[in-house]
Protein backbone atom coordinates (compact mmCIF):
# COMPACT_ATOMS: atom_id res chain seq x y z
CA UNK A 1 0.00 0.00 0.00
CA UNK A 2 2.85 2.34 0.71
CA UNK A 3 4.69 1.80 -2.19
CA UNK A 4 2.02 3.27 -4.67
CA UNK A 5 2.79 4.85 -7.63
CA UNK A 6 0.84 8.19 -7.30
CA UNK A 7 1.92 8.63 -3.34
CA UNK A 8 4.08 11.49 -4.08
CA UNK A 9 1.39 13.77 -5.44
CA UNK A 10 2.54 12.83 -9.24
CA UNK A 11 0.25 10.38 -11.66
CA UNK A 12 1.45 6.73 -12.87
CA UNK A 13 3.67 7.11 -15.45
CA UNK A 14 2.28 3.97 -17.43
CA UNK A 15 -1.85 4.51 -17.97
CA UNK A 16 -2.24 2.02 -20.99
CA UNK A 17 -3.44 -0.93 -19.00
CA UNK A 18 -6.28 0.89 -16.86
CA UNK A 19 -7.62 2.86 -19.94
CA UNK A 20 -7.39 -0.59 -21.92
CA UNK A 21 -10.07 -2.01 -19.32
CA UNK A 22 -11.97 0.60 -19.39
CA UNK A 23 -12.17 1.04 -23.37
CA UNK A 24 -13.61 -3.08 -23.39
CA UNK A 25 -16.24 -2.47 -20.88
CA UNK A 26 -17.63 -0.15 -22.83
CA UNK A 27 -17.26 -2.05 -25.90
CA UNK A 28 -18.91 -4.26 -23.85
CA UNK A 29 -21.88 -2.73 -23.19
CA UNK A 30 -22.27 -1.54 -26.72
CA UNK A 31 -22.41 -5.07 -27.81
CA UNK A 32 -24.78 -5.18 -25.25
CA UNK A 33 -27.28 -2.23 -26.22
CA UNK A 34 -27.15 -3.39 -30.04
CA UNK A 35 -28.70 -6.55 -28.67
CA UNK A 36 -31.41 -5.71 -26.51
CA UNK A 37 -32.35 -3.33 -29.23
CA UNK A 38 -32.53 -6.29 -31.96
CA UNK A 39 -34.41 -8.35 -28.97
CA UNK A 40 -38.39 -8.70 -29.33
CA UNK A 41 -38.91 -11.05 -26.47
CA UNK A 42 -39.07 -8.43 -23.31
CA UNK A 43 -37.65 -10.86 -21.02
CA UNK A 44 -34.84 -11.29 -22.54
CA UNK A 45 -34.90 -7.60 -23.13
CA UNK A 46 -35.17 -7.14 -19.65
CA UNK A 47 -32.46 -9.53 -18.63
CA UNK A 48 -30.17 -7.98 -21.33
CA UNK A 49 -31.09 -4.43 -19.41
CA UNK A 50 -29.55 -6.23 -15.95
CA UNK A 51 -26.35 -7.45 -17.86
CA UNK A 52 -25.85 -3.62 -19.18
CA UNK A 53 -26.28 -2.43 -15.57
CA UNK A 54 -23.82 -4.78 -13.66
CA UNK A 55 -21.38 -4.09 -16.83
CA UNK A 56 -22.21 0.14 -16.40
CA UNK A 57 -21.11 -1.00 -12.24
CA UNK A 58 -18.12 -2.04 -13.34
CA UNK A 59 -17.05 0.62 -15.28
CA UNK A 60 -17.96 2.58 -12.52
CA UNK A 61 -15.58 0.66 -10.08
CA UNK A 62 -12.62 1.04 -12.50
CA UNK A 63 -13.35 4.93 -12.65
CA UNK A 64 -12.89 4.91 -9.03
CA UNK A 65 -16.81 5.96 -8.31
CA UNK A 66 -16.81 2.79 -5.77
CA UNK A 67 -20.35 4.34 -4.01
CA UNK A 68 -21.99 4.99 -7.20
CA UNK A 69 -21.33 1.64 -8.49
CA UNK A 70 -22.33 -0.40 -5.39
CA UNK A 71 -25.22 1.43 -6.15
CA UNK A 72 -25.93 1.21 -9.51
CA UNK A 73 -25.46 -2.71 -9.04
CA UNK A 74 -28.22 -2.76 -5.88
CA UNK A 75 -30.65 -0.41 -7.30
CA UNK A 76 -29.73 -0.52 -11.58
CA UNK A 77 -29.33 -3.63 -11.31
CA UNK A 78 -31.48 -4.93 -8.97
CA UNK A 79 -34.32 -3.11 -7.68
CA UNK A 80 -35.41 -1.89 -11.53
CA UNK A 81 -34.77 -5.14 -12.98
CA UNK A 82 -37.39 -6.83 -10.35
CA UNK A 83 -39.47 -3.93 -10.99
CA UNK A 84 -39.32 -5.07 -14.95
CA UNK A 85 -40.49 -8.08 -14.57
CA UNK A 86 -42.98 -7.54 -11.67
CA UNK A 87 -44.77 -5.38 -14.77
CA UNK A 88 -44.00 -7.78 -17.63
CA UNK A 89 -45.90 -10.25 -15.32
CA UNK A 90 -48.86 -7.78 -15.61
CA UNK A 91 -48.35 -7.40 -19.37
CA UNK A 92 -47.99 -9.35 -22.49
CA UNK A 93 -44.16 -10.28 -22.90
CA UNK A 94 -43.81 -9.75 -26.41
CA UNK A 95 -43.12 -7.24 -28.77
CA UNK A 96 -44.71 -6.92 -31.66
CA UNK A 97 -43.15 -6.70 -35.17
CA UNK A 98 -42.53 -2.65 -36.23
CA UNK A 99 -44.52 -1.77 -39.16
CA UNK A 100 -41.85 0.51 -40.54
CA UNK A 101 -38.52 1.04 -40.94
CA UNK A 102 -37.37 3.72 -38.34
CA UNK A 103 -35.53 6.08 -40.70
CA UNK A 104 -36.56 9.19 -39.17
CA UNK A 105 -35.73 8.26 -35.63
CA UNK A 106 -32.53 6.90 -36.99
CA UNK A 107 -31.84 9.88 -38.71
CA UNK A 108 -32.46 11.94 -35.34
CA UNK A 109 -30.51 10.22 -33.31
CA UNK A 110 -27.83 10.32 -35.65
CA UNK A 111 -28.12 14.00 -35.69
CA UNK A 112 -28.20 14.48 -32.35
CA UNK A 113 -24.73 12.17 -31.79
CA UNK A 114 -22.84 13.90 -34.36
CA UNK A 115 -23.70 17.34 -32.60
CA UNK A 116 -22.51 15.72 -28.95
CA UNK A 117 -19.39 14.67 -30.66
CA UNK A 118 -18.82 18.05 -32.51
CA UNK A 119 -19.39 19.41 -28.60
CA UNK A 120 -16.99 17.02 -27.05
CA UNK A 121 -13.78 17.69 -29.02
CA UNK A 122 -14.06 21.11 -27.13
CA UNK A 123 -13.95 19.15 -23.34
CA UNK A 124 -10.70 18.08 -21.96
CA UNK A 125 -9.14 15.11 -22.50
CA UNK A 126 -9.49 11.85 -20.53
CA UNK A 127 -7.59 12.11 -16.99
CA UNK A 128 -6.14 15.60 -17.79
CA UNK A 129 -5.48 16.37 -14.03
CA UNK A 130 -5.64 20.24 -15.16
CA UNK A 131 -9.59 19.80 -16.35
CA UNK A 132 -11.47 22.66 -14.85
CA UNK A 133 -13.48 20.09 -12.81
CA UNK A 134 -10.30 19.10 -11.08
CA UNK A 135 -9.42 22.19 -9.71
CA UNK A 136 -12.06 24.21 -8.26
CA UNK A 137 -13.79 23.23 -4.97
CA UNK A 138 -13.46 19.62 -5.54
CA UNK A 139 -9.99 20.37 -4.24
CA UNK A 140 -11.22 22.12 -1.21
CA UNK A 141 -13.52 19.19 -0.62
CA UNK A 142 -10.72 16.55 -0.56
CA UNK A 143 -8.43 18.34 1.83
CA UNK A 144 -11.08 19.79 4.74
CA UNK A 145 -14.05 16.96 4.52
CA UNK A 146 -12.11 14.77 7.17
CA UNK A 147 -11.56 17.50 9.35
CA UNK A 148 -14.67 19.56 9.14
CA UNK A 149 -17.08 16.68 9.28
CA UNK A 150 -14.96 13.47 10.64
CA UNK A 151 -16.36 11.04 7.45
CA UNK A 152 -13.11 9.70 5.70
CA UNK A 153 -15.16 9.16 2.72
CA UNK A 154 -15.62 12.11 1.00
CA UNK A 155 -18.48 10.94 -0.97
CA UNK A 156 -20.53 10.42 2.43
CA UNK A 157 -19.53 13.65 3.86
CA UNK A 158 -20.82 15.50 1.04
CA UNK A 159 -23.59 13.23 0.53
CA UNK A 160 -25.11 13.40 4.39
CA UNK A 161 -23.04 16.66 5.72
CA UNK A 162 -22.59 19.71 3.27
CA UNK A 163 -25.45 18.94 0.91
CA UNK A 164 -28.07 16.81 3.28
CA UNK A 165 -30.73 19.44 2.51
CA UNK A 166 -30.67 17.46 -1.14
CA UNK A 167 -30.75 14.15 -0.11
CA UNK A 168 -33.89 14.83 2.00
CA UNK A 169 -35.53 16.64 -1.17
CA UNK A 170 -34.02 13.53 -2.81
CA UNK A 171 -36.49 11.29 -0.31
CA UNK A 172 -39.36 13.54 -1.01
CA UNK A 173 -39.06 12.89 -4.94
CA UNK A 174 -38.75 8.89 -4.01
CA UNK A 175 -41.83 9.34 -1.22
CA UNK A 176 -44.00 11.24 -4.21
CA UNK A 177 -43.24 8.30 -7.00
CA UNK A 178 -44.19 5.71 -4.24
CA UNK A 179 -47.57 7.29 -3.25
CA UNK A 180 -48.02 8.18 -6.97
CA UNK A 181 -47.53 4.05 -7.82
CA UNK A 182 -50.35 3.34 -4.86
CA UNK A 183 -52.77 5.63 -6.16
CA UNK A 184 -51.91 4.15 -9.88
CA UNK A 185 -52.16 0.53 -9.06
CA UNK A 186 -54.86 0.37 -6.04
CA UNK A 187 -57.96 -1.70 -6.77
CA UNK A 188 -60.81 0.40 -6.40
CA UNK A 189 -63.62 -1.77 -5.37
CA UNK A 190 -66.18 -2.01 -8.60
CA UNK A 191 -63.76 -2.23 -10.48
CA UNK A 192 -63.76 -5.17 -13.12
CA UNK A 193 -60.67 -6.88 -13.64
CA UNK A 194 -58.76 -7.11 -16.96
CA UNK B 1 -5.57 17.36 -29.57
CA UNK B 2 -6.21 13.82 -29.67
CA UNK B 3 -9.06 11.59 -30.60
CA UNK B 4 -8.07 8.49 -28.40
CA UNK B 5 -8.07 10.91 -25.10
CA UNK B 6 -11.85 11.75 -25.79
CA UNK B 7 -12.79 7.70 -25.94
CA UNK B 8 -14.66 8.36 -23.07
CA UNK B 9 -17.09 11.03 -24.60
CA UNK B 10 -17.53 8.86 -27.80
CA UNK B 11 -18.50 5.68 -26.27
CA UNK B 12 -21.23 7.97 -23.91
CA UNK B 13 -22.58 9.61 -26.99
CA UNK B 14 -22.56 6.15 -28.56
CA UNK B 15 -24.85 4.53 -25.57
CA UNK B 16 -27.03 7.82 -25.55
CA UNK B 17 -27.87 7.75 -28.59
CA UNK B 18 -28.67 4.21 -28.84
CA UNK B 19 -30.72 4.68 -26.11
CA UNK B 20 -32.39 7.38 -27.22
CA UNK B 21 -33.47 5.73 -30.78
CA UNK B 22 -35.40 2.85 -28.82
CA UNK B 23 -37.29 5.70 -26.86
CA UNK B 24 -37.94 7.00 -30.44
CA UNK B 25 -38.17 4.04 -32.35
CA UNK B 26 -39.97 1.20 -30.59
CA UNK B 27 -43.38 1.58 -29.88
CA UNK B 28 -43.61 -1.25 -27.09
CA UNK B 29 -43.95 0.80 -23.59
CA UNK B 30 -42.03 -1.08 -21.52
CA UNK B 31 -38.92 -1.23 -24.50
CA UNK B 32 -39.23 2.31 -24.08
CA UNK B 33 -38.94 2.40 -20.60
CA UNK B 34 -35.56 0.51 -21.03
CA UNK B 35 -34.28 3.23 -23.88
CA UNK B 36 -35.24 5.42 -21.33
CA UNK B 37 -32.89 3.59 -18.77
CA UNK B 38 -29.74 3.42 -21.29
CA UNK B 39 -30.09 6.99 -22.01
CA UNK B 40 -30.09 7.84 -18.32
CA UNK B 41 -27.10 5.53 -17.58
CA UNK B 42 -25.43 7.12 -20.09
CA UNK B 43 -25.36 10.28 -18.20
CA UNK B 44 -23.76 8.64 -15.63
CA UNK B 45 -20.87 8.04 -17.36
CA UNK B 46 -20.36 11.31 -19.09
CA UNK B 47 -20.32 13.09 -15.26
CA UNK B 48 -18.08 10.28 -13.71
CA UNK B 49 -15.70 9.99 -16.43
CA UNK B 50 -14.21 13.29 -16.52
CA UNK B 51 -13.62 12.86 -12.49
CA UNK B 52 -11.16 9.84 -12.75
CA UNK B 53 -7.27 10.15 -12.97
CA UNK B 54 -5.18 7.36 -14.02
CA UNK B 55 -3.45 6.05 -10.71
CA UNK B 56 -6.01 8.24 -8.41
CA UNK B 57 -7.97 6.13 -6.04
CA UNK B 58 -11.45 6.53 -4.60
CA UNK B 59 -12.01 9.41 -2.82
CA UNK B 60 -11.76 7.86 0.79
CA UNK B 61 -8.87 9.59 2.75
CA UNK B 62 -6.18 7.22 3.67
CA UNK B 63 -2.16 8.16 4.64
CA UNK B 64 -0.60 6.89 1.90
CA UNK B 65 -2.54 8.24 -0.92
CA UNK B 66 -2.56 11.71 -2.26
CA UNK B 67 -4.12 11.54 -5.57
CA UNK B 68 -8.36 11.14 -5.87
CA UNK B 69 -11.01 10.73 -8.07
CA UNK B 70 -13.17 14.03 -8.24
CA UNK B 71 -15.86 13.27 -5.54
CA UNK B 72 -18.51 15.77 -6.45
CA UNK B 73 -20.20 14.28 -9.83
CA UNK B 74 -20.00 10.78 -7.51
CA UNK B 75 -22.69 12.42 -4.75
CA UNK B 76 -24.91 14.27 -8.28
CA UNK B 77 -25.01 10.65 -9.49
CA UNK B 78 -25.97 8.20 -6.50
CA UNK B 79 -29.11 10.83 -6.32
CA UNK B 80 -29.51 10.20 -10.12
CA UNK B 81 -29.88 6.57 -9.84
CA UNK B 82 -32.11 6.60 -6.80
CA UNK B 83 -34.52 9.27 -8.56
CA UNK B 84 -33.95 7.55 -11.78
CA UNK B 85 -35.70 4.09 -10.31
CA UNK B 86 -38.60 6.17 -8.42
CA UNK B 87 -39.70 7.69 -11.98
CA UNK B 88 -38.97 3.94 -13.69
CA UNK B 89 -41.67 3.01 -11.01
CA UNK B 90 -44.11 5.28 -11.70
CA UNK B 91 -43.36 4.72 -15.49
CA UNK B 92 -43.89 1.24 -15.13
CA UNK B 93 -47.37 1.79 -12.74
CA UNK B 94 -48.65 4.40 -15.67
CA UNK B 95 -47.68 1.06 -18.36
CA UNK B 96 -49.36 -1.32 -16.26
CA UNK B 97 -52.57 0.90 -16.22
CA UNK B 98 -52.97 1.59 -19.94
CA UNK B 99 -52.58 -2.04 -20.09
CA UNK B 100 -55.35 -2.42 -17.97
CA UNK B 101 -57.46 0.37 -20.05
CA UNK B 102 -56.64 -0.74 -23.03
CA UNK B 103 -55.56 -4.45 -23.18
CA UNK B 104 -52.16 -3.57 -24.85
CA UNK B 105 -48.82 -1.76 -24.64
CA UNK B 106 -47.92 -1.16 -28.17
CA UNK B 107 -48.17 2.15 -29.00
CA UNK B 108 -50.02 2.01 -32.86
CA UNK B 109 -52.68 -0.18 -30.96
CA UNK B 110 -53.23 2.53 -28.06
CA UNK B 111 -53.76 5.19 -30.93
CA UNK B 112 -55.83 3.02 -32.91
CA UNK B 113 -57.78 2.52 -30.05
CA UNK B 114 -58.17 6.45 -29.47
CA UNK B 115 -59.46 7.04 -32.81
CA UNK B 116 -62.32 4.66 -32.90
Amino acid sequence: MDTWPGADGNLAPEPAIETLIIEVLLALMMVTVVALARTRNLFGVVVLFGVYSFLMATVLTVLDAVDVAMTEAAVGAGISTVLFLGALLLCRSEEARPVHRPWLPLLVSVAVGGLLVYGSLGMPVFSDPGAPAHRHVAQHYLANAMDETGAPNVVTAVLASYRGYDTLGETVVVFTAGAGVIALLRRRPGRRKP
Amino acid sequence: MSLAGHFSYFATISLMIAGLFIVMARGNLIKKLVGLGIFQTSVYLLYVAPGKLIGGTAPIIQEGFAVYANPLPHVLILTAIVVGVATLALGLALVVRIREAYGSIEEDDILAKDRE
